[in-house]
Parts: structure tokens; sequence; C-alpha cells
């Protein structure tokens, strides 16, 4: 049996693990969910070793490069080993110098970024003449001045939402409303792409060539959840499933 | 019809089309080809020194078929062809094209431009021993290169230079000016409603979702399970995740007074740390210092769908009387909050990621939408900062309403009146993003 026979178990059982939970928690999601979140941590941790520590701090620092040490660098590895400092309670206020600086940076650097996107970008789009020669787009351009102003109404918070300020926050909300429903729409005809994707997988898995990976896997499942649910009934498991 | 005027209808068409495409063939076929004038190098402002702007003048030959090349080289390495510019269609590659505002740039409908930010250079070959191979490569700060404008059109050339210029870093970018002025601009208004806030009290209208956080909260304690409040999944430098956590710390002394079980499952580490500190200090002032304890907060994993998994997996197992998702969130935000649906808890999301407000709309009991996540911190503490904060932002908004109510009259009654673009560009270019 190859590799890839072996690891296409492996991928048809956690996905399978996975979808049991439409069943409801069960021990097959809590070993896939582990694993998952085990796996997860794992690699983060080898990522921010290998793709920052080490070639962004150990080796211009420590080990240096053509152009020699970078001492700069010990101003951020001497706030981050601050964060460190929380494991000392004595001295656990110094990681709030870090905090402050993360959260200041973070915050400066986001203003002039929401001011282009947010602000300017918003009133370039709207801006516009509201009559360039064409019906059609006339009224594009009126329905998005009239859906911006109002929804901008409804995120007024100095003022109390009563007679018109009320009806023009109404006319924001149902905008709103529309443009969650056209994203609501757009956004679950993608996740079943995703899903369709991942059950052509699994299809492809059920093959001869992969010894019908999917089909026995999904027979052991069941076989092993019926009698999980059995036992869990009888009071046997920690955690009696309830429907 | 009379045979003459058969004969006029068939030949005035004809001698049209003739004498159209006459003139355009003799649009600049006729006017002799000469090295462009009004050559210049310079180095291009406002930028981090990556690229210089060649400019010359349009000429009288300037028409379908001619063609510039462009030619850099780095020092005194041999000149390589970097652009070949054609007249044709709607490309003039003008200086007006150039996407700055009035302020930081003098649009030119008579001057050709062209910005330059790589060029070919010449490498040996690694697969090849003793050859060499052209690569793309971009301009560097602080380097001098050469430039050389070929005009072509058929077998006819001429050219001009070589010029040479030096890419130069700034400090200041004048395209964002303006950026900078809105800054200043909104900062000064939220600074002065901050200080009326702290003179007297300002009103602030009822959110409605947040009436159901003291809810949430009661619900948890009388029926003796956990809350859970999750920040989102940005890190700690977004605006959503500190408006997250000022929420947290009202949310947690709420809990603290009511000695209900609070759990914030967290996805990254600075944001754990920060929330850890929010929580304790939210414990000491609710007078409830020993209720507090350090693994209310506690890390999961940073990657989104095992997250996702850990959180759903822990929500079943507990079935929480509350969930509160606040802060930014991606594909993960309806999975948690139909877990949370299925598991019967009260349900309150406050999130600015417009693309997961549909589902939280769908699946929570109470959704605040967009600044209603930032408005929600000011409501709940009624500090001053905070309702000061908020207050002038509403000013700003106003101002903004002001601004594109404005900008919108003036755009139609210029595109009424048949002004030019660049005469609009002086009032619109200070509503408009220029990028990068």
């Amino acid at each position: 049996m190859s590799a890839e026979v072996v690891w296409t178990w492996v991928a048809a059982g956690l996905t399978l693990s996975m979808f049991s939970f439409l069943y409801r928690d069960n021990p097959f999601f809590k070993l896939g969910e582990h694993l998952y979140v085990g796996v997860t941590v794992g690699y983060m941790l080898t990522v921010t070793w290998f793709e920052y520590l080490h070639p962004k701090l150990w080796l211009p620092l420590v080990v240096g490069t053509e152009t020699g040490h970078d001492w700069s660098l010990l101003v951020p590895a001497f706030f981050g080993l601050l964060v460190l400092t929380r494991f000392v309670p004595s001295l656990a206020w110094l990681s709030r110098w870090s905090f402050a600086l993360l959260v200041g940076f973070g915050a400066g650097v986001s203003i002039p970024r929401y001011i282009s996107s947010n602000i300017l970008s918003q009133v370039e789009g709207t801006v516009v003449p509201l009559w360039a020669g064409h019906w059609g787009a006339a009224v594009t351009t009126g329905v998005i001045l009239v859906g911006v102003i109002s929804t901008l109404v409804y995120f007024f918070f100095s003022v109390e939402h009563r007679g018109a300020i009320r009806v023009v926050s109404r006319v924001g909300v149902y905008f709103l409303m529309v443009s969650f429903g056209a994203s609501f729409g757009a956004t679950v005809m993608g996740r079943n792409a995703l899903l369709f994707g991942r059950f052509y997988d699994l299809v492809d898995f059920a093959g001869a060539r992969y010894y019908h990976a999917t089909l026995v896997l999904l027979a052991v499942m069941v076989v092993s959840l019926a009698v999980w649910a059995r036992w869990a009934g009888r009071g046997g498991g920690s955690e009696a499933p309830q429907a | 019809m009379v045979p003459r005027l058969r004969l006029a209808w068939l030949v005035v068409p004809v001698l049209g089309v003739c004498g159209q495409a006459l003139a355009q063939e003799g649009e600049g076929a006729t006017v002799p080809l000469s090295a462009p004038t009004g050559v210049e190098l310079i180095d291009r402002p406002n930028d981090d020194g990556k690229a210089l702007m060649l400019l010359w003048d349009v000429m009288p030959y300037d028409a379908e078929g001619v063609v510039y090349r462009v030619e850099v080289a780095a020092g005194e390495a041999p000149f390589r062809e970097t652009a070949s510019l054609a007249w044709q269609g709607g490309s003039r590659f003008l200086s007006s094209e150039q996407k700055w505002p009035f302020w930081a740039w003098r649009k030119d409908d008579r001057r050709h431009l062209h910005v330059l930010t790589s060029f070919q250079a010449e490498e040996p070959d690694a697969a090849q021993a003793g050859g060499s191979r052209l690569v793309e490569k971009s301009l560097e700060p602080l380097t001098r290169y050469r430039v050389r404008l070929t005009v072509l059109r058929g077998e006819d050339s001429a050219w001009a230079g070589p010029l040479d210029a030096v890419p130069v870093g700034n400090l200041f970018n004048r395209v964002k000016l303006h950026n900078l002025i809105y800054t200043l601009l909104f900062s000064g208004i939220i600074l002065v409603y901050i200080a009326r806030a702290r003179r007297r009290e300002l009103f602030l209208r009822r959110i409605p979702g947040l009436d159901a956080v003291e809810e949430a909260i009661g619900r948890g304690t009388e029926m003796g399970r956990p809350i859970y409040f999750l920040t989102g999944r940005y890190d700690i430098g977004e605006p959503s995740t500190m408006a997250a956590i000022t929420i947290l710390g009202e949310v947690a002394k709420k809990v603290a007074l009511y000695d209900t079980r609070l759990k914030v499952p967290h996805t990254y580490p600075m944001v754990m740390a920060v929330s850890q500190e929010v929580v304790k200090e939210a414990y000491i002032e609710a007078g409830r210092p020993d209720a507090f304890s350090e693994e209310i907060n506690f890390f999961v994993t940073d990657d989104q769908f095992s997250y996702a998994a850990a959180v759903e997996g822990m929500m079943v197992r507990e079935r929480p009387a509350a969930c509160f998702y606040m802060g930014y969130y991606f594909a993960e935000s309806l999975l948690m909050a139909e877990t949370g649906a299925e598991t019967g808890a009260i349900q309150v999301a406050g999130t600015d990621a417009d693309h997961q407000l549909p589902f939280f709309v769908t699946a929570c009991d109470y959704t605040l939408i967009g600044e209603e996540l930032y408005a929600a911190s000011a409501y709940l503490s009624r500090k001053p900062v905070l309702v000061g904060t908020l207050r002038g932002q509403d000013a700003a908004k106003a101002i903004l309403m002001a601004a594109i109510l404005a900008g919108t009259a003036l755009a139609t009654l210029g595109a009424a009146a048949g002004w030019s673009p660049a005469t609009l560009g002086y009032v619109l270019d200070a509503f408009r993003d220029f990028g990068g």
C-alpha cells in the first residue's frame, strides 16, 4: 500500500470525522478537533521560528550577515522579551510596554489607512454627477447617494431616532438589509462550492484505487457511533448525547 | 429622384470618407521625425525612491504608428530597452493622466510622461557556463540611472539623451496631504468633544443590542452556565479588536458582580495577554478580585478553522448561557454562531466585517452592526473619553455627509455646464483616494 493511499485514508477519515458533528458531538469529532488544533499549533510554532525568528532576528542579529550584525534589531527583541515577563508575576507589568507599543503602532498605522479606504474611497465613489446623459446611470447614482446618506444617518448616535431622522434611518436599515441579503446569498454559494469540492474528494476516495476508503470508513464510523450512542445512552459515557 | 441628385447622394459620402482617411493619414505622416524636445528625467516625488519620471513634449508628428522607445542603463552599463510606448487607441501617456491631486502634480496635456520603476540588466546565467541572461530589476534609491528616448516611425528614428538622474526617497508624501488634514481635523473635533464630555454628560441614543448584555449575563447566572466571549480574528493592533477588548472589560465587570463563569478563547497570544489584563482590572473594579482566574482567558490556536472547530466543540459540551462575538470575523462566523444558536445560548454579536454581518444577523439574537461595535464600548462604560470620541465621530460624519452632498451638487453642475475634468479636479481631488 503506497503512502498516497495511506494519506488518502487519513484525509477521508478526518473529513468524515468533522462531518460527524452534524450528527452530534462524538468521539470521532473530538479526535478530529483535537488533532486539528494540535497540528495547527505545532505548525504555527514551526512557522514562527523558520519564517520570523530565525531569518529575521537570529541570523541578522546573532550570526550576522554580509553587512555585519544588525544591532537595531535589539529594540524589537527587547520589547518581544518583555512579553515573556508575564510568566514572572512581580515583573508582569513590564509586558504592558510591549502592548502599549503594539496598540499605539497599530492605531497609528490604521488611521491613515481607514481614512483612505473607509472615507475617501467611499466619498469618491459617491461624488459623481447625478445626470450624465443616461437615465439608467442617473437612477443608479441616485440610489447610491440615498443609500449612503440614509445609512450614515442610521449610524448617528448623538440624536434620538425620532421624526424625520427615524424615517431616514429606517431607509438606511433597508439598504443595509438588502446588502446583507446579497452578501449572504453570494457567500452561501461560495460555501456550497467548498462543500461540493470536499464531496468530490470523498467520491474519488471511494474508488477501487484507494481501496474504497470513504465507504469503509463511513461504515465503520456509522456502526461505531450506533454502538457509542447506545452505550452512552445507558450512562456508560461521561457525556450522554443530547437530542 | 433626379439622376444628378442620386449621384450626389453617392459622391458626397464617398468624398467624406476619403477625405477623413486622407486627413488621418496626413496626421503626423507629413511631419518629419525629429528628436523629442523638452526631455526631462527627474526623481519621482512622493515615493520611496524607487522610481524616475521621464517627461517630454507632445510632438507634432504624434499619431498612429509612432512608437517611443525608452532605454535605461544603471551606471555605465549598456542601454537596454525598458518600455515601448505606442501611440494607439486611447493610449497617449500624457502627464495629465498621472493620478495625483492638483496640489501634488501639475497636469499638462502638452507633455508626455513615463514612470520608470524597473529596467533590464544583464546577469551571468548559472545554467549556461560563460553565458548571460537579461533580468528585470527594480530601480534602487541613490543609484544613478541613464535614460535614452528614441522615437520610431517605420524605418525612421530619432533620439534624445542620454539623461541621467538619481531616485531619492521622500519623507513626506504630498499626494496624501488631504489624508493628513482630515486626520488632524477629525482628531481635533474628537478632542473637543472629549473635553466637553469631561465637563458634562453627553447624550447617546439607546443601542438595542446592548440592552441584551445584562439579560444574557443574568441568564448565565440563573442557569449556572458559562458565558463565552470571543474577541475576533484580528490581532491586537486593529481597532475592532481594541473595541472588542473594551466591551470585554465591561462584560467582565458585570460577570464578576453576578459571580458567573466567563470563558474567553483566544486565537492571538497578544490579544490574550491584553485581555487578561483587562479582565483582571474589571474584576478588581467590580470588587471581586478573588473571583478572577487566569483560566478565564485561554489560547486555542491561531488557525482559523481549527479554532472554530475547538470553540464549537466547547460550546456543545458546556452549553453556554450566552455567547458574545465581538471584533472582526471571517468565514468562521457562521460556523460558531450557528453552533451557539443550536445550544440555545443568547447570542450578541458586534462586528465591522461587512461580509460576516449577514451571518450574525441570521444566527444571533442581537447584532451590533459596523460602527455600533465602537459605540458599544462608549455606551456601556460611559467613560468621557469614549463618549467624547463617539460624539466627535458623529460630527465628522455630519461633515462628510455635507461634503458628499456638496460634492455631488458640484459634480452635477460641472457636468451640466461642461466644465473640464481639470476644473472639476480642483474641487473633487480633496475627496479622492489616491492610493499608495
